[in-house]
Formats: structure tokens, sequence, C-alpha cells
């Protein structure tokens, strides 16, 4: 009798939301080109190290068609005010050495690519470190000013502007080697069930991306377009404070950006996307 | 045989008592899933158990469809509908799933509603922050009561 309810239960959930794995799951079928020349990859085959999950999406798949339109022409995209006064902020000379970024660096052209293999392990550092870290290494070391905070806007406009120029490139972050202990630190906190809710990354956007959670339609959680300009706080969000959010909603006591959780968390969600385009600043709801 | 007639006749004056009080999360008896007493001995509220499905500690239409409450917006996907869920389950098995439905359903994504122990970076609500202090469970041991009983209303057959 417990058995029959079971298949029958079993039924009506596959009936209502398809079962896990995302089988049923429905991203769009809408294709990216931003200013009508950059395209972007917003579906591949899934990175070999992925279990569970075939194909990979970027988020802006899950997206309504009006929210999708606004990141398609960088005129629209609101994202783009913030890279803009980052654009000055590479040019301006801060801190005791008398140096700014473009003293060192030239062009932040010569930035492309960059965004698309962090978080990656630095040599002369001994551990794997974000692009923030980076940037902060830079400020701190190199040019003797003041560190950003690591979630604050001046920090997630510089890297938006570092991520533009790599648009269209594919992720391809780094899990072997050196990588490869922080890789698997992420990849636990990626399956963890955290908080009073018992929710892992996992649940939510491996299990049931697709799927309507409440009002909010699940996406893979994947982070190629950060950081993203979100509707709903109207500013550029950084992919850590992000993560801090999701964790937050299991009624956990969430890592601390910057750490070496969220940088561990970050590595290995970038790497799950390896193959989808760098597609930052994104526009989400 | 005494011994027997004695155990038995304990038994009867626990049931008693824990008929007229709340049992505690921690003593909660499973079997097979399912919880075969109230856990307050009061009758659930059936009006509170739908208010309950929606917002708050529930939340339950956050992940599943319910068409008797099809005047609230956004009801999830992530677990199955609840329609004709009282046809499904005994009350029992409807008690013992939202008070913990990983006894149910090994390994289910569904939070377990009245439980207190063996979480994982346990927060304080939705701040973020650590846990401090006693930890009250999702719903209260009435709220569950208040839930079966709304559930035990949506029949189909
Ligand atoms: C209870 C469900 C839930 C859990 C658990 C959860 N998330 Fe999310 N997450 C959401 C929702 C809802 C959104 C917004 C819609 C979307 O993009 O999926 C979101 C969005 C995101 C995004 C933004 C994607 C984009 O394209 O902008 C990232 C990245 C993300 N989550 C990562 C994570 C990580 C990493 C974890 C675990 C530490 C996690 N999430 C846990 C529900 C969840
Ligand atoms: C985060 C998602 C989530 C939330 C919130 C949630 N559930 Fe569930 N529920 C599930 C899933 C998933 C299943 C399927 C069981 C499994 O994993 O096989 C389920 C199964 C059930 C079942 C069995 C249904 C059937 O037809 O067999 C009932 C009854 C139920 N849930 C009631 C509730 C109630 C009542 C609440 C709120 C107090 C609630 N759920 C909150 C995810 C959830």
């Amino acid at each position: 009798m417990n058995k029959l309810k079971l298949l029958t239960s079993a039924m009506a959930f596959s009936a209502a939301a398809g079962l896990s794995g995302g089988a049923f799951a429905d991203p769009d079928e809408d294709q990216l080109t931003i200013n009508g020349e950059i395209e972007i990859v917003t579906e591949t085959a899934a990175p070999e190290h992925l279990e569970y999950v075939d194909t990979i999406y970027s988020g802006w798949r899950f997206r309504s068609d009006e929210t999708q339109a606004v990141q398609m022409d960088d005129f629209d995209n609101p994202g783009m005010i913030f890279v803009e006064a980052a654009m000055e902020t590479w040019d301006t000379v801060e801190g005791t050495e008398g140096k700014s970024c473009a003293s060192c660096h030239n062009d932040v052209e010569t930035m492309a690519g960059v965004r698309a293999v962090y978080p990656k392990y630095v040599e002369a550092a001994g551990e794997v470190r974000t692009l923030e870290h980076q940037i902060n290494g830079c400020r701190e070391e190199r040019m003797g000013a003041e560190p950003y905070k690591y979630t604050s806007g001046d920090m997630v406009a510089m890297v938006g502007l570092i991520s533009m120029v790599s648009r269209g490139l594919p992720v391809n972050v780094q899990i072997d080697g050196p990588a490869q202990s922080t890789w698997e630190k992420g990849k636990e906190i990626y399956y963890t069930r955290y908080g009073q809710l018992e929710l892992s990354c996992a649940n939510c956007h491996e299990d049931n991306y697709g799927n309507m959670i409440r009002a909010d339609h699940l996406s893979q959680g994947q982070i190629n377009g950060f950081p993203t300009y979100r509707l709903k706080n109207t500013k550029l969000n950084s992919v850590h404070a992000r993560f801090k959010g999701c964790v937050r909603d299991t009624m956990a006591h969430t890592f601390k950006p910057g750490g070496p959780e969220f940088t561990a968390l970050e590595l290995y969600v970038a790497s799950r996307g390896n193959g989808l385009s760098v597609e930052g600043p994104s526009v989400r709801n | 045989m005494r011994n027997l007639v004695t155990g038995a006749a304990v038994c009867a004056v626990i049931a008693t008592v824990a008929a007229a009080e709340v049992v505690a999360p921690t003593e909660v008896v499973f079997e097979d899933g399912a919880v075969a007493t109230s856990l307050t001995g009061t009758a659930g509220d059936i009006e509170n158990g739908a208010t309950l499905m929606n917002k708050g500690a529930g939340n339950c239409i956050a992940c599943h469809q319910v068409s008797a409450l099809s005047n609230l917006p956004f009801h999830g996907e992530v677990g199955p509908t609840l329609d004709g869920v009282a046809d499904r389950w005994s009350e029992a098995e409807l008690r013992g799933i939202v008070a913990n439905a990983k006894m149910m359903f090994d390994g289910t994504m569904m939070p377990s509603f009245y439980k207190t122990e063996g979480f994982i970076r346990l927060g304080d609500a939705y701040t973020g922050n650590a846990h401090e202090g006693e930890v009250a469970p999702l719903l209260t041991a009435q709220e569950v009561e208040d839930v079966v009983a709304y559930l035990m209303t949506l029949k189909e057959e």
C-alpha cells in the first residue's frame, strides 16, 4: 500500500515538476548577441567534471524577454553606468606610489581574457585568488592605495570593467594542479545542505533549474554573467554578495565575502560554467 | 506477567499525559515516516493551516501547487502538487511528512518543519548571522496540526 502511494506521488511529482536532474527543465530558446556583434554562448555541453548535468545554460536564458532585452544593447544596460565610472578610475592616480591602473596595464583592453580564467591559482600568492583579490593586491602593493571593501560599489564596478573586455570569450578556469584542493573544497560546499532549511546549492540550481520556486524561475546559478545588474536593487552585484544571499535564504550562518570558503565556492561554480561566454556586466531581475 | 501488566498500565498513563501535553520536536515517534498521535492533542485549525501554507514559516506553496489556494499568486514546482493529497496519504502520514519529510522521503529537498537538531551552520532566521540560544522549529506543534488539518481537506475523490 505504502509502495503504491509512493509511486502515485512520484508520478504526481514528475507531472508537476519534472524529476530531479532537470530532465524537463525549461530555459527558453532565445539567443544572445550584444550590440548586434558580440556572440554570447548561453548553452553548451557541460564540462566533463559535471556528473549530473549534460547541458549548461547562462542565467540569461531563464529570464523574461523584457529582462533579456535590457542586456542586448550597452546603451540600455544600466550596469554600464558603473563600468564607465570604473573606466575613469582606471586612469586615476591613487595612493602613495603615484600610480593608476593604467600606469602598469596601459589600456583596459590588455585585460581581455583575464575574467575568463579567474579565480585561479596565483603562484606568487601561493593560493587561489579571485579577481577582487588581485585588484586589491595591485592597489595595496603597487599603488600604495587603500584596498576596496570586497563587495563595495568601487570594487564591483572595476570587476565589471575587467569583465566587459572579456565578453564573448569562454569561461575556462583551471581545476587541476595547484587549484585542485581548493576546487574540491568548493565542490563540498556546493553539495552541503546548510541552515534550518537544509538546502544546498545543488538542491536549487542542479536538481531544480527550470522550475519555479515561488515567484522565481530557478537557473543553474552560473556566474559567467557577473557582475550582474539587478533590476531588483538597481546596482551591480558581485559573486560573493550573491552567494551570501543564497546561503542566507537557507536560514544559515553565511560565509564572509572574500574569505576562503566563498573563494573556493567561486572557483567550483565558475568551473561548472566552463564553456559559457563571459557576459558581465549582465542584467538580471 | 505481572511486569507486563504494570508496564501496560504505565504506558496508558503516559499516553493520557502525552495527549494533553505538547510532544517536543526531539520526542516525536516516527513509524515508517508517519506520526500516529497528535503533537498537541488539540484539533488543528484548518483556516490557520491555510494561512501557513502561504506565508510565514510554512510557505509550502513556494514549492507546491495547490488549486484550492489559486487566489494566491506564484505556486512553486519543486514538489508535487498537493491537490488530492488527503486521498494519497493518511492523517498520520501527512503529520510525519510535515514534521520531518526526510523520514518519509529519504534525502528529500523538503525542509523539516518540526525539528531542532542536526543543522549545519544554523543561522539566526534570515539574517545570515550565526544562531544563538535555543532553537525553535519552523512550525510549532500546533501549527503542524493546523497544516495537517488543512491538508486533510485536499480531497479529489
Ligand atoms: C532555496 C533555493 C536556493 C538555494 C539553496 C541557492 N540558491 Fe542561488 N538562486 C536562487 C534563486 C531563486 C535565484 C534567482 C533566480 C536564478 O537565477 O536562479 C538564485 C540565483 C543565483 C545566482 C545568480 C545567477 C545569475 O545568472 O545571475 C547564483 C550565481 C547563485 N544563485 C548561486 C548559488 C550558490 C552558489 C548557492 C549555494 C551556496 C545557491 N545559489 C543556493 C535560489 C537558491
Ligand atoms: C523547498 C521545497 C519544499 C517546501 C518548502 C515544502 N515542500 Fe513538501 N515536498 C517537497 C518535495 C520535493 C516533495 C516530494 C517528496 C520527495 O522528495 O520525493 C514534497 C512532498 C510533500 C508531500 C507529499 C505529496 C504527495 O503527493 O506525495 C506533502 C503532503 C507535502 N510535501 C506537504 C508540504 C507542506 C504542508 C509544506 C509546508 C508546511 C511543504 N510541503 C513545504 C518540497 C517542499
